[in-house]
């Protein structure tokens, strides 16, 4: 069986050619015989016939090269002549012949390997991000309308379903939260430390540790673990359910998908987020003070006054701007999962852009309030 | 028609399968003819995808030997193995085409795993493949995604008889078609079986099927199967087999089942 073995001998005759097929025309033999019919070079006014007797076994691949041998010769101008055949194959050259002459399909080529391709397709991409904006600012006033209609009978709103997001989001993300951003906070004042060092300031460590944390990279961290966490989860569980057709059989309860599913998980968010920022950045705080401490011998009461003189400002900053990541975070989340098609594979596609898209508006949201603070001069 | 020699293709002895403490099958015994066309019937939930995907080797039993060409495939060596796969083709109940690649493609992807053959000669078999299941042209080009069941059940099973296997396994062919496609589809396992020489391994729930093109039925009761002819089934009494075969929708298929198979007679009869 492995190796298969099929016979070609071309033989001549004065104003004749005679082509005698033997062996076993199988698809293990194919690339081969392929190569020699194409190297054929049969005169063009000759009559030729394919002797087909010492043929032992054959499939559609073989009956393929044998049929298009036939075909090519005879759009030559050549005569051709198939003999000898054993019938119980010719089933399946009749199967084949019927079926075979379709031209090969083209294989794909991405567009933008052209030049004007490349422009088209940057063309498409960004004609594409403006309608997701506009989509997504849609879905966004949607939210806000459900919100708005909820004002009415607030008990509509399940007190569990939110409690349960809270968990998830929340609790449940604690101890990644909080050891994280320990770790950040030693980085920074062991990092800082160093180079304060150089020029006799090592003692405003605790400034640059309490500022950093506090100010930029609690509420951020948190919020791009939340994204990934959590927005991520999001989009996979609403994307699953439509998948399943569940949030159309939703509808056709009566119950409103929005109110259902995106309500709990904004609110969730939103009392969560600005929580486990809180913790965030007690935890980087502590970690600076641990190194502050081991390293520069910096103690509790020295720790704490150089801290206060930061202000209680930059505490506020960094809380101010948690409930506006967690929206951004839920938001995209939620509706990347409405955007799932039918099928397995798009909710994977849309859970990974929802993490990205969610961090990226994140730190573009960051960076518009690091202007409009710095504009307040806080 | 086919040449059922005595010799089995498949032989199934004494298979167990068990999942947690369900026992699905409990020493089932089964042979397929070379050339025959069975189809395996039985409740829901009675293990018939299990068992095709046991025959495979998807899924390793608790006890029992699987012969497949005459070799144990539970205790055969890889590359065996793989001499085995590249003589058996599945295709699964949607189709299971990799959704990245076009239907051509999908068609090439055993080929290009088993065999070196030039890129021009796997395109040209690609579209005779796709012709030969009766695909309208330029389905090569296209996508799983852009596909109907029907076209991608077709297109499962051109990438099933890619490297012209001599063991069809169908999961539930016809499951989700309209009744012309099924319909459809059912002459067309037929017409390839014929020309082919195929033997098929059909899981299914469609009477029409079963009525108009299978040899032989295995029917899953009591966590084993007994296998007859049509003839032999219509006359089982196990309660079970007897209310699927004579229920309402049973008689139906009988009887158009024996109508198609008069036209058929008389096509025949006609052309001699």
């Amino acid at each position: 069986m492995a190796s298969v073995t099929a016979t070609l001998v071309e033989s001549e005759d004065p104003g004749s050619v005679t082509l005698t097929a033997a062996g076993e025309w199988l698809v293990g033999a194919a690339a081969d015989l392929d190569r020699r019919l194409r190297a054929l070079d049969v005169p063009k006014d000759r009559q030729v016939t394919l002797d087909l007797a010492g043929i032992d076994r054959l499939d559609t691949a073989g009956a393929w090269l044998l049929l298009r041998t036939e075909h090519d010769l005879t759009a030559r101008g050549n005569v051709v002549e198939m003999r000898n055949l054993r019938p119980n194959f010719e089933p399946l050259i009749d199967q084949v012949r019927t079926a075979g002459f379709v031209a090969p399909a083209r294989h794909p080529r991405p567009a933008h390997h052209t030049i004007a391709g490349f422009i088209a397709h940057i063309g498409e991409i960004s004609l594409g991000l403006i309608a997701r904006a506009h989509s997504i600012l849609g879905f966004f006033g949607l939210v806000c309308g459900t919100v708005v209609r909820l004002r009415h009978h607030p008990s509509r709103l399940s007190l569990t379903a939110v409690v349960a997001q809270m968990e998830q989001t929340g609790v449940n993300a604690l101890p990644i939260v909080g050891l994280l951003t320990f770790l950040i906070g030693v980085v920074i004042a062991y990092q800082g430390a160093d180079y304060l060092r150089f020029y006799g300031l090592e003692s405003y460590t605790v400034q640059l540790t309490g500022a950093s944390i506090l100010r930029e990279l609690g509420v951020l961290l948190t919020a791009i673990i939340l994204a990934g966490r959590s927005g991520s989860a999001f989009t996979a569980q609403i994307g699953t359910m439509r998948v399943n057709e569940e949030i159309d059989a939703m509808q056709t309860i009566g119950l409103d998908p929005v109110e259902v599913l995106v309500l709990p998980r904004l609110f969730g968010l939103v009392l969560t987020l600005p929580m486990l920022t809180m913790c965030a950045n007690f935890m980087g705080v502590f970690g600076g003070g641990l190194m502050a401490w081991t390293q520069l011998g910096i103690g509790i009461p020295q720790f704490l006054s150089q801290l206060s003189a930061i202000a209680p400002w930059s505490f506020w900053i960094g809380l101010i701007k948690s409930p506006f990541f967690a929206v951004v975070i839920a938001l995209i989340g939620c509706y990347e999962g409405f955007q799932v098609a039918r099928s397995a594979e798009s909710v994977g596609r849309l859970t990974t852009l929802s993490v990205v898209e969610a961090i990226f508006l994140v730190i573009v949201i960051d960076a518009g309030f690091s202007i409009f603070f710095s504009a307040l001069q806080i | 028609m086919p040449d059922q020699s005595d010799e089995p293709i498949i032989r199934v002895r004494g298979l167990v399968n068990r999942f947690g403490n369900e026992t699905v099958h409990d020493g089932l015994d089964l042979e397929v003819f070379r050339g025959e066309v069975l189809g395996v019937v039985g409740a829901s939930g009675s293990g018939k995808s299990v068992l095709l995907r046991t025959v495979i080797g998807l899924n390793r039993p608790a006890a029992g030997s699987i012969e497949v060409f005459g070799r144990d495939i539970l205790a055969v060596s890889d590359i065996d193995q793989r001499e085995i796969e590249k003589q058996w083709g599945v295709l699964f109940q949607d189709g299971a085409l990799f959704s990245s690649l076009t239907v051509a493609q999908n068609i090439e992807v055993p080929l290009k795993e088993y065999y070196d053959m030039p890129l021009r000669l796997m395109d040209e078999i690609a579209a005779f493949k796709i012709g030969i299941v009766g695909l309208p042209e330029g389905t090569g080009e296209k996508y799983p995604s852009q596909l109907s069941g029907g076209m991608r059940k077709r297109s499962g099973l051109a990438r099933a008889l890619a490297l012209d296997p001599e063991i069809v396994f169908l999961d539930e062919p016809t499951a989700g078609l309209d009744p012309i496609a099924a319909g459809d589809f059912d002459v067309l396992i037929r017409d390839l079986r014929g020309s082919l020489g195929l033997t098929v391994f059909m899981v299914t729930h469609d009477l029409d099927t079963l009525f108009s093109i299978c040899d032989r039925v295995a029917v899953l009761v009591d966590k084993r199967i007994r296998v007859g002819t049509l003839e032999q089934m219509l006359q089982d009494d196990h309660p079970w087999i007897r209310s699927y075969f004579h229920g309402p929708r049973g008689r139906a298929a009988l009887l158009s089942g024996a109508e198609h198979l008069t036209k058929h007679g008389t096509q025949l009869s006609a052309t001699v």
